[in-house]
C-alpha cells in the first residue's frame, strides 16, 4: 500500500510519524478505484483543511499513510463508493468547510442542524445561517402497517443528547436511523490559534469517558509534529492512565449491558468495581477520569510510590471481584439467552466501515492500535487481543471481560518496570504536522495536527472511534426486536459528544 | 344491627384510607430493600409519597390530538384500583363491602383498569405507546386464563369465591395444607410479577423491553401522579390478595373485640414487610425474561394453574 501512495504522488516533508503524499485529482480517483479492489485496506479517517482534503489508511500489516488532495475548486472526489464508513465523515467536511463531496452516497447535512450562529464555520467566510431551514429528511421506510417510533433527542435519563428513529413492523425493526450532532460544541475552531497547552485542555474534553486516550493521541500527534520526546517515565505512565481508563470502563459497561438484559446484580457489582478505579485514580493522580493528566510533553503528575500501591490494590481488588462475576455470565442461560444472536455485526461490513476496538474484535477483526501500528511502551509488555467470531452482544460483553483481564496484567507490569526520571519535556515552538493512533476503550482514536510557527495550532482533527461504529449500530438493530434495542444499543455504547465534536 | 353497619362501614372506611397510605410506603420498602441488598443506600422509604406530591404540584401536558378518553383514563384507573384495593380484607374482615369483595369481580375490576390504560395508549397514537398496549395485551391475554384457573382451584379448596369467607375458612382450619394449593400459589405469584411489571417480566431498567413503562408515556403531571399511585395501589392489591388467601392469620374477624382491628393492622404490615422483601429478593435474584419468552411465561403459569385445579380435583374425589 505505501509503495502504491508513494506513486500516486510525491511526500511532503515535516509530517510525521507517517509519510503523507500530494495527489492530484487523477491520482485520487485512481486511490477510490484501487480502495474498491482492496478490502484489507482500511480507511481510519478522512478530515479537510480550507482548500485540501486528506485521507488516513492503514492495510493489514499495520502501514499507515496519509493521502492529500488539494481542492482549490472545493470540491472533493467523494470516497463514499469504496468505503461506506467516509460518508459522515464527508457529511461533516460539507457541514465544517463548504468543500463538496463529489458523488458522495448521501448528501444529507450532518453535524449542522442550522441552530449555529454561522454556517461553514471552518470555511474562509462563514456565511450567516440560513434563517429557515427545512426538516431533516430521513431515510423513508415504507410498507403496510409501519410505524414510526421516535426517541430523543432529549431523553429521560441521562443519555446523551441523540435522535433515535425506529421504524417497526410490530416488534420488528425495519429501519433504525440516528442523528447526531447535538451535543457539537465546535471543539476543532475553539482549538485553532491556541498553543498546545490550552488545546490539549479542549481535545480532553470531547468525550469525558476516553479523556485520556484523546489526550494521550493528541499529545502523541503534537509531540510528532514537534519532534519532542518524552520522558520514558511518561510514557509508561500514560500507559497506565490508558489502561486504568479501558479497565474501568470495560466495567461499567460489562455491568450496563448485563443489567439491561436483566441481571442488575450484576450492574450493581460492576458499578462498585468501576468506583474502585476510580478512588484509586483520584487518590494517585488528583483526578478520577484521569482528565489533563496527560498533556504534550509527558504528564503533569507523577506517580508516588503510596499512589502505585494503592492503584495495585485496586487492581486486586478489581481482579478479585470481576472474575466472579464473568463465571455468573457465563452460567446465566437466561443471560445468554438475551445476549447470543442479538445485535449481530457481520465481520465483512464491519470490515468495509473500518470498525476498530470491541465491536471489531468481537467480529474477527484483530485490529488493535497498541499492537498495529504500535506505541511505546506496547512493544515492551506482553498482552493478547481477544478476538471473537459472532459478532453479537454476547461476542462484544466476553471480548470486553477478556480485555479487563488483558488491561490488569498491563497494569500490573507497567506497575512492576516503572522506569525513574522526570515525566515532563519541553514542547518546542515550531511548526510540523503529526498524526497520532492511540487505542481507546472504544477502538483507535486517530489525531491529526498542524501547528503553525509560533506552536499554535493551525489545524486539529480528533477522530473518536464512534465515528465508525454508529453505522454499525444501525445496521446491527435492523431486523432485530424493539426490546432488544436498549440492549443492542450498550452492548456498543457509541458515544455522542466525542463524535458530535 | 345497626351498630355492627356502623362498625362496618366505619372499618370499610378506614381500609380505604390505609390502601392510599400502604400502597406508596410498600412501593418505597420494595426499592429500599431491593437498592440494600444490591449494596445501595437506596431510596428513602417515603420517596414514592414525595414523587407523587411532585407530580401533582407540575403542569399537566397533554397532546392536542387525544380524546377526552386519555384524560379521563388516569382517574378511572385510579378509581377503580382504589375500589379494588378497597376489597381486599386487609386487617379486617368485617368491612362494609364485603358482600361484593368476590375474586372474580377483582380479576374483573383488575381487568378493566388495564383495558383502560391499553385504550389510552392507543388513543395518543404514538408508536411506542401503541407497542406497549400490544405488549400489555400479550400479558393479559396470558395471564387472564391462568388466573381464572388459579382462582378455580382456591375456590374449589376453600367453597367460596368470597374474599372474606375464604379468610374465614382458612382460619377455621377448614383447610389442610395441600399441594395444589400450594401450585395455586405459585401461579399467583407469577401473575401478580407480570401484572406489576415487576421482574423477572418488567422492571426498573427494561428500557425498550418495557411492559408497564410504555403506556404511561404520555401523561404527565398529575396524570402521571394518578396513573403511578395506580400501580402501587396494583401491586399492594395483588400483595394484601394472596395475603388474606394464604396467610389470613391475624386478620379481625367480626364479632372480635375492639382490640382485633389494632392487632390486624399490625399483622397486616408485617405480611406486607414479607411480601415486599421477597418481591425485593426476587427482582434482585432473577433474570430479565425477553419479550419473546413472555408467552412461555404465560405457558408455565397457565400450567400451574391448571395443575392446582386438577391435584385439588383428583384429591377432592379421592
Amino acid at each position: 500500500m505505501l509503495d502504491f501512495i508513494a506513486s500516486l504522488g510525491p511526500a511532503v516533508p515535516g509530517h510525521h510519524p507517517v509519510p503523507r503524499h500530494r495527489l492530484d485529482r487523477e491520482a485520487w480517483i485512481a486511490l477510490v478505484l484501487r480502495l474498491g479492489e482492496e478490502p484489507g485496506w482500511t480507511l481510519l479517517g478522512e478530515w479537510a483543511e480550507q482548500d485540501r482534503v486528506h485521507c488516513c489508511l492503514c492495510d493489514e500489516a499495520g502501514h499507515v499513510v496519509v493521502a492529500t488532495l488539494d481542492c482549490p475548486e472545493g470540491r472533493f472526489p467523494s470516497l463514499s463508493l469504496a468505503r461506506p464508513g467516509a460518508v459522515r465523515l464527508e457529511r461533516a467536511i460539507q457541514d465544517l468547510f463548504g468543500l463538496n463531496a463529489e458523488a458522495l452516497t448521501d448528501p444529507r447535512p450532518w453535524l449542522d442542524h442550522d441552530a449555529w450562529p454561522v454556517r461553514l464555520p471552518l470555511s474562509a467566510a462563514p456565511p450567516p445561517p440560513l434563517g429557515n431551514p427545512e426538516p431533516y429528511p430521513f431515510l423513508p421506510a415504507e410498507g403496510e402497517g409501519l410505524h414510526v417510533i421516535p426517541f430523543g433527542p432529549v431523553h429521560g435519563t441521562v443519555a446523551e443528547p441523540t435522535h433515535l428513529r425506529l421504524t417497526a413492523h410490530g416488534e420488528t425493526i425495519v429501519r433504525f436511523e440516528a442523528r447526531l450532532g447535538f451535543a457539537h460544541r465546535g471543539i476543532e475552531s475553539l482549538v485553532v490559534g491556541r498553543g498546545v497547552e490550552a488545546a490539549a485542555r479542549l481535545v480532553a474534553r470531547l468525550s469525558g469517558d476516553s479523556t485520556v486516550a484523546h489526550a494521550l493521541a493528541f499529545a502523541q500527534a503534537v509531540e510528532a509534529a514537534t519532534g519532542t520526546a518524552p520522558p520514558p517515565r511518561a510514557v509508561w505512565l500514560r500507559a497506565l492512565l490508558a489502561e486504568l481508563e479501558r479497565i474501568a470502563n470495560h466495567l461499567g459497561d460489562f455491568g450496563a449491558t448485563c443489567g439491561e438484559a436483566g441481571v442488575p446484580f450484576i450492574e450493581a457489582e460492576c458499578a462498585l468495581l468501576r468506583e474502585r478505579v476510580a478512588v484509586a485514580a483520584e487518590a494517585a493522580f488528583g483526578h478520577r477520569l484521569m482528565m489533563d493528566r496527560v498533556v504534550p510533553g509527558g504528564v503533569a503528575v507523577d506517580l508516588t510510590a503510596e499512589a502505585a500501591h494503592e492503584i495495585d490494590a485496586a487492581l486486586q481488588a478489581v481482579r478479585d471481584g470481576f472474575l466472579p462475576l464473568v463465571r455468573l455470565y457465563d452460567a446465566r442461560e437466561s443471560l445468554q439467552d438475551r445476549t447470543v444472536g442479538t445485535g449481530c455485526v457481520a465481520r465483512d461490513q464491519a470490515m468495509r466501515f473500518g470498525a476498530g476496538g470491541f465491536v471489531g474484535r468481537a467480529c474477527g477483526l484483530g485490529r488493535d492500535a497498541r499492537r498495529l501500528p504500535g506505541y511505546a511502551p506496547y512493544p515492551e509488555l506482553a498482552f493478547e487481543i481477544p478476538v471473537a467470531e459472532e459478532g453479537d452482544a454476547d461476542a462484544r460483553l466476553s471480548v470486553r471481560a477478556r480485555e479487563v483481564v488483558e488491561s490488569l496484567s498491563l497494569a500490573e507490569q507497567i506497575l512492576d518496570r516503572l522506569p525513574d526520571g522526570p515525566v515532563l519535556a519541553a514542547v518546542d515552538a515550531c511548526a510540523g504536522e503529526g498524526l497520532a493512533l492511540v487505542e481507546s476503550f472504544r477502538g483507535e482514536v486517530m489525531t491529526w495536527v498542524r501547528l503553525a510557527e509560533d506552536g499554535t495550532i493551525l489545524r486539529c482533527h480528533p477522530r473518536d472511534p464512534s465515528w465508525l461504529q454508529w453505522p454499525l449500530l444501525e445496521a446491527a438493530i435492523e431486523r432485530s426486536a424493539v426490546s432488544d434495542l436498549s440492549l443492542c444499543y450498550r452492548s456498543f455504547n457509541c458515544t455522542c459528544a466525542g463524535h458530535d465534536l | 344491627m345497626i351498630v355492627q353497619a356502623i362498625g362496618a362501614a366505619f372499618l370499610q372506611l378506614l381500609q380505604m384510607g390505609l390502601v392510599l397510605v400502604a400502597a406508596p410506603l410498600l412501593t418505597g420498602f420494595v426499592s429500599q430493600v431491593r437498592a440494600r441488598l444490591m449494596g445501595r443506600q437506596g431510596p428513602p422509604l417515603l420517596q414514592p409519597f414525595r414523587d407523587l406530591l411532585r407530580l401533582l404540584r407540575k403542569e399537566a401536558v397533554v397532546q392536542d390530538e387525544t380524546s377526552w378518553l386519555f384524560t379521563a383514563t388516569p382517574f378511572l384507573v385510579f378509581s377503580t384500583l382504589w375500589l379494588a384495593a378497597g376489597l381486599v380484607p386487609t386487617f379486617a374482615s368485617g368491612l362494609a363491602l364485603a358482600p361484593a369483595a368476590d375474586l372474580v369481580a377483582l380479576v374483573g375490576l383488575l381487568a378493566v383498569a388495564r383495558v383502560l390504560t391499553m385504550l389510552a395508549a392507543l388513543d395518543t397514537g404514538a408508536g411506542f405507546g401503541a407497542l406497549g398496549a400490544v405488549r400489555q395485551s400479550l400479558v393479559a391475554v396470558l395471564a387472564g386464563p391462568a388466573m381464572l384457573m388459579a382462582i378455580f382451584a382456591v375456590a374449589a379448596a376453600m367453597r367460596s369465591t368470597s374474599l372474606p369467607r375464604m379468610a374465614e375458612f382458612v382460619l377455621s382450619g377448614g383447610v389442610e395444607p395441600r399441594l395444589s394449593l400450594a401450585i395455586a400459589l405459585l401461579a399467583l405469584t407469577m401473575l401478580a410479577l407480570a401484572d406489576n411489571a415487576r421482574m423477572p417480566v418488567d422492571g426498573p431498567g427494561a428500557g425498550s423491553a418495557t411492559i408497564g413503562g410504555a403506556t404511561s408515556l404520555e401523561y404527565s403531571g398529575r396524570h402521571l401522579a394518578l396513573i403511578e399511585a395506580a400501580g402501587m395501589l396494583r401491586l399492594l392489591i395483588h400483595a394484601s390478595l394472596i395475603a388474606c388467601i394464604f396467610v389470613p392469620w391475624g386478620m379481625a374477624l367480626p364479632g372480635d373485640g375492639a382490640l382485633a382491628p389494632v392487632i390486624g393492622l399490625g399483622a397486616f404490615a408485617a405480611k406486607m414487610a414479607g411480601a415486599g422483601v421477597a418481591l425485593a429478593l426476587t427482582e434482585v435474584l432473577s433474570t430479565r425474561i425477553g419479550i419473546r419468552r413472555l408467552g412461555e411465561y404465560g405457558g408455565w403459569a397457565l400450567m400451574a394453574g391448571m395443575l392446582a385445579a386438577i391435584f385439588l380435583s383428583v384429591s377432592l374425589g379421592a
